[in-house]
C-alpha cells in the first residue's frame, strides 16, 4: 500500500519540532550567523525534543526504534528553522546512529547510553576532508593495521565542536574500504586546528582536525575486528542532509510567497505577474517532487533495502532543488534579497552547502 | 504511515501490462507512426478481449465493478497501467478502447445513472471509444471559461451548436465505433464559466460530424479531430450536472475541475512512460557499448554521460512519485488539484527534457528513424500541451499557493 501521509506519532513529532523551529531557531538564526555563535540554551532546548533519543532502543538508553522516515521528517522541520542550529542539535546523531547501525552489541551497550541518557554533549563525527574531489568512498585519511592497533593518519575538515568534543567518530580508508573508528579526544596524535571559516552555516563552530600516527585499539573500530558496512551509514547521511535541504528550501518559499503578494510593481503585487508566479510554482513543484524522492529512499532504508543508488539520487535531487529554490528566492526579492536584513541570502549560502556538507547530519 | 510498498494487486497488473507493452505495442510502434491514421485493430481487439477477460475496462471499470472491501486503488492502478502502456507506445495507447478522457469526465461529473448508461457501451461485444471535446478554434487554455458552443433547451432535449477542435480519439469514438464524446457547451453565454456544462453526445447522433483529421508531430497512431455540431439534439438527461445556472461560480464549474484533477495525473503518468522508454533505451545502448554508470561519485568525478543519466533518473523518479501521490490522493478522496497540476507541470517538462537529451546523446542513432528515440522525442511534446499546457498548470499551482483567484492571477 502506498501512503504519503505521516502517521499520528510522526505528526506529533513534526509539530513539536516545527514549534521549536519557529519560536527558537528562526528567531536566533540571523544573529547567530553574524556572530558565529549559537545563543546559550538553544541547543539544549532542541535536544530535549528527544528526536535522537526516540530513535534509540531502550537497551541502549533511548525510548524507541529508529525510523529513517521520522528522522527525515524531523530534519525537514528543523532545517526550516535554521540549518546551522539544526545541525548542532542533531550533532550527537552523527556519532550515535552509525554506532547503532554498524556497531557490535558491546559497542552499542558501552557507547550509546552516555550519549543518549545525558544532556546534549558534543559527540561528533569527522567525515569531510579538505580536498575539492573529496569522495566518501575513498577517504584520504587512512587507517593501517599495526599489530594489535590501528594507526590513523590524515586530515579532516568541518568537524563541529571538535575543540570541545567528548568523543569523535572518525572515518578513514582501510584496505580500500571506508571504515569508522571511535576516537577519544585530547589524546596524542590528534590536533584540533583553527576554526573553519565557511560561506554559510556560520553559527556552527567547525574545525580542521589532524591525525598523526594516532593509535586506536582494535575494539574501537566500528563493528569490531570485521568492521562495518559503510553503505547504510552513508545513505543515512545522504537522506538526512537531503531532508534538511527540503527544510531550507521550504523556508525560502514560505518567506517569498507573502513577500511577492505585498511588494508592488506598477501598482500591482509582483505575485500577480506570471514571471514571478511561474517561478513560485516551479519552486513549490520542485520541493514536492524531490521531497518524495527522499521519503522513498528513507522508507527503503527502514525496510532494510540497499539504497546506495536511491539515497545518492535523493541527495543529487535535493542539492539541485536547494540551489534552485534558494537562488530563486533571492531573485524574487530582487536587490533586497542581496541585503543581509532578509534571510534569503543566508538560505542561498546554506543551500549551496547541501552537497558539500554530507556527513554533518544522520537520521 | 508513509509507505512506498506496491500493493500486490497492482504488481500483478503491471506484469500483465508489461507483457502487452513489449509484445503488442513495441513491435508495431514504428509502423503506425509511419502510417498515420491507419487504425491498429489488432491491438484494439486484443485489448478489448483482454479487458473483458480481466473484468476491467480501463476507466469504466471503476464504476462497473462495485465497491469492494479494502483500500481504493483504482486511480493508482490506472496510473501504473498508463505509464507502462505509454512506455510501450503512447500513440497506440491512445487507441486503447473502453474508456478514455470522455469516460473520465463521466466518472467525475456524471450521476450514478449516467455512469451506468454511458459507460456500459464499453462492456459490449465490440470495442468502443470515447473522447472529450473542450478546445475550440478561438481558445484552448482559456477553457472552459470561454466556451462558445451553445446548448439550448428545447422541451426534453438540448440543441447543441458549435465547433470543437483537437479532440483525441474523436474519430474512433464517433465514426469507427459506437462510442461517445463529451462536449462542453454553455447553457447561458451571459454567465461565463458558471454556465458551462459537459454533455454526452453518442455516436450516430444527427447534427454531430467529424470534419477534420489532423496531421501531427507525434502520437500519429492516435486520431485528433475537429467536431462540428449543427442543431445536434441530445436527450435532456445527457447533460451532466445541474441544468440551473447558479450565481455561485464554483458550483457550475465543479464538474470541469473535478475532471482535470483526475485526468492530469494520468496524462502525467503517460508522460513518465515515454520518458522512461527513452532513458532505458539510452542506458541499454550505453551498456551494450560497455559504458557503465557509477552511482555515488561527486559531480566532479562524473563523466558527462554519467551526469546526464543520473540527472535524468533523478528527474524521472521524483516526477513519478509526484504522479503517484496525486492519484493516491484521488483514491483517498483528498483534494488534489495542486498535486495534479504539479505532476502535470513536471511530467511535461521532464519528458520533453529527457527525450531531447536522449536523442542528442545518441547522436546519429538518436536522430535516425531506424530507432524509436526520435519518435519518443516527437511523441513527448504533446504531454506538455494537452490536458492543460505547462503554463496553464503553472498558473493553477501559483494561484493555489498564493491563494489567488483567476482574476487576481491570469
Amino acid at each position: 500500500m502506498y501512503s504519503f501521509e505521516p502517521d499520528e506519532e510522526q505528526r506529533m513529532l513534526i509539530e513539536a519540532v516545527e514549534r521549536y523551529a519557529t519560536n527558537d531557531l528562526r528567531v536566533a538564526a540571523h544573529d547567530a550567523d553574524e556572530e558565529g555563535e549559537l545563543p546559550a540554551g538553544l541547543i539544549e532546548k532542541g535536544w530535549e525534543l528527544g528526536v535522537l533519543q526516540a530513535s534509540i532502543p531502550e537497551a541502549y538508553g533511548g525510548f524507541g526504534e529508529r525510523s529513517v522516515v521520522s528522522g527525515v521528517l524531523a530534519a525537514e522541520a528543523m532545517g526550516w528553522g535554521d540549518l546551522a542550529s539544526a545541525m548542532a542539535v542533531m550533532l550527537p546523531a552523527t556519532y550515535a546512529i552509525p554506532i547503532l547501525v554498524g556497531g557490535t552489541e558491546e559497542q552499542k551497550t558501552r557507547l550509546l547510553p552516555p550519549v543518549i541518557e545525558a544532556e546534549w554533549k558534543p559527540y561528533v563525527a569527522a567525515f569531510i576532508e579538505p580536498s575539492f574531489d573529496f569522495y566518501p568512498g575513498e577517504m584520504q585519511t587512512k587507517a593501517k593495521k599495526n599489530g594489535d592497533i590501528y594507526l590513523l593518519n590524515g586530515e579532516k575538515a568541518c568537524v563541529p565542536f571538535a575543540d570541545k568534543a567528548e568523543s569523535m567518530l572518525v572515518y578513514a580508508g582501510l584496505d580500500g574500504q571506508t571504515q569508522a573508528f571511535v576516537v577519544p579526544t585530547g589524546v596524542e596524535g590528534l590536533t584540533v586546528g583553527e576554526r573553519e571559516k565557511l560561506m554559510g552555516i556560520g553559527a556552527l563552530p567547525m574545525y580542521r582536525v589532524k591525525f598523526e600516527d594516532l593509535e586506536i585499539p582494535i575494539e574501537s573500530r566500528l563493528g569490531g575486528e570485521d568492521g562495518c558496512d559503510f553503505n547504510p551509514i552513508l545513505a543515512s547521511a545522504q537522506v538526512a542532509i537531503a531532508g534538511l535541504a527540503v527544510g531550507v528550501s521550504k523556508a525560502a518559499l514560505d518567506y517569498v510567497l507573502p513577500y511577492a503578494k505585498e511588494r508592488e510593481v506598477w501598482g500591482v503585487p509582483i505575485a500577480q505577474k506570471q514571471s514571478i508566479a511561474f517561478m513560485l510554482a516551479e519552486m513549490a513543484t520542485e520541493i514536492e517532487a524531490i521531497r518524495l524522492l527522499i521519503w522513498e529512499a528513507a522508507w527503503m532504508l527502514d525496510a532494510g533495502k540497499d539504497v546506495t543508488k536511491e539515497a545518492y539520487l535523493a541527495l543529487t535531487g535535493a542539492s539541485d532543488m536547494a540551489m534552485m529554490v534558494t537562488d530563486q528566492a533571492v531573485q524574487v526579492l530582487g536587490g533586497h534579497g542581496y541585503i543581509r536584513e532578509h534571510p534569503v541570502e543566508l538560505w542561498m549560502r546554506n543551500g549551496r552547502g547541501i552537497p558539500t556538507l554530507t556527513g554533518l547530519a544522520m537520521v | 504511515m508513509i509507505s512506498f510498498e506496491m500493493p500486490e494487486s497492482i504488481r500483478k497488473t503491471t506484469v500483465l501490462m508489461e507483457t502487452i507493452a513489449e509484445n503488442m505495442m513495441r513491435p508495431v510502434a514504428r509502423y503506425f507512426d509511419e502510417h498515420e491514421h491507419e487504425i491498429p485493430w489488432d491491438y484494439i481487439n486484443f485489448m478489448h478481449e483482454a479487458m473483458k477477460q480481466m473484468g476491467v475496462s480501463s476507466i469504466a471499470a471503476k464504476n462497473v465493478k462495485k465497491k469492494k472491501e479494502g483500500p481504493r486503488l483504482g486511480n493508482q492502478r490506472q496510473a501504473f497501467m498508463l505509464e507502462i502502456l505509454s512506455w510501450g507506445d503512447s500513440g497506440l495507447f491512445l487507441c486503447t478502447p473502453g474508456g478514455g478522457l470522455g469516460a473520465a469526465a463521466v466518472q467525475a461529473a456524471g450521476s450514478p445513472e449516467q455512469k451506468e448508461r454511458f459507460l456500459s457501451c464499453h462492456t459490449g461485444e465490440k470495442p468502443t471509444f470515447d473522447a472529450m471535446a473542450l478546445t475550440e478554434p478561438h481558445a484552448g487554455s482559456a477553457m472552459p471559461a470561454e466556451v462558445r458552443t451553445t446548448a439550448v433547451r428545447d422541451g426534453d432535449q438540448w440543441v447543441l451548436n458549435g465547433e470543437k477542435i483537437f479532440v483525441t480519439a474523436g474519430h474512433k469514438a464517433l465514426v469507427d465505433s459506437d462510442g461517445f464524446v463529451v462536449i462542453w457547451a454553455t447553457i447561458d453565454p451571459s454567465a461565463g464559466r458558471a454556465g458551462v456544462r459537459p454533455f454526452v453526445v453518442e455516436a450516430g447522433t444527427p447534427g454531430c460530424s467529424v470534419t477534420k483529421l489532423e496531421h501531427k508531430l507525434g502520437i500519429r497512431a492516435s486520431d485528433t479531430v475537429s467536431i462540428l455540431l449543427q442543431d445536434c439534439r441530445v436527450p435532456f438527461e445527457n447533460l451532466m450536472g445541474s441544468p440551473e445556472v447558479v450565481k455561485d461560480k464554483k458550483k457550475g464549474f465543479k464538474g470541469a475541475m473535478a475532471t482535470f484533477d483526475a485526468t492530469r495525473p494520468l496524462v502525467a503518468a503517460m508522460a513518465v512512460g515515454v520518458a522512461r522508454a527513452a532513458l532505458e533505451s539510452v542506458k541499454q545502448m550505453l551498456e551494450e557499448r560497455g559504458v557503465e554508470v557509477q552511482y555515488g561519485l561527486p559531480r566532479n568525478r562524473l563523466t558527462n554521460i554519467e551526469r546526464e543519466i543520473i540527472d535524468m533518473e533523478t528527474m524521472l523518479r521524483s516526477t513519478w512519485l509526484l504522479v503517484l501521490k496525486s492519484v493516491w490522493m484521488l483514491d483517498e478522496r483528498k483534494p488534489n488539484t495542486i498535486e495534479a497540476s504539479m505532476a502535470k507541470v513536471r511530467a511535461g517538462d521532464v519528458v520533453v527534457k529527457i527525450t531531447q537529451r536522449a536523442t542528442e546523446l545518441m547522436g546519429p542513432v538518436g536522430y535516425s528513424r531506424e530507432h524509436l528515440l526520435e519518435k519518443w522525442f516527437r511523441d513527448a511534446k504533446i504531454n506538455d500541451l494537452y490536458e492543460g499546457t505547462g503554463q496553464i498548470n503553472r498558473l493553477i499551482v501559483a494561484r493555489r499557493i498564493l491563494d489567488y483567484t483567476r482574476h487576481e492571477l491570469s
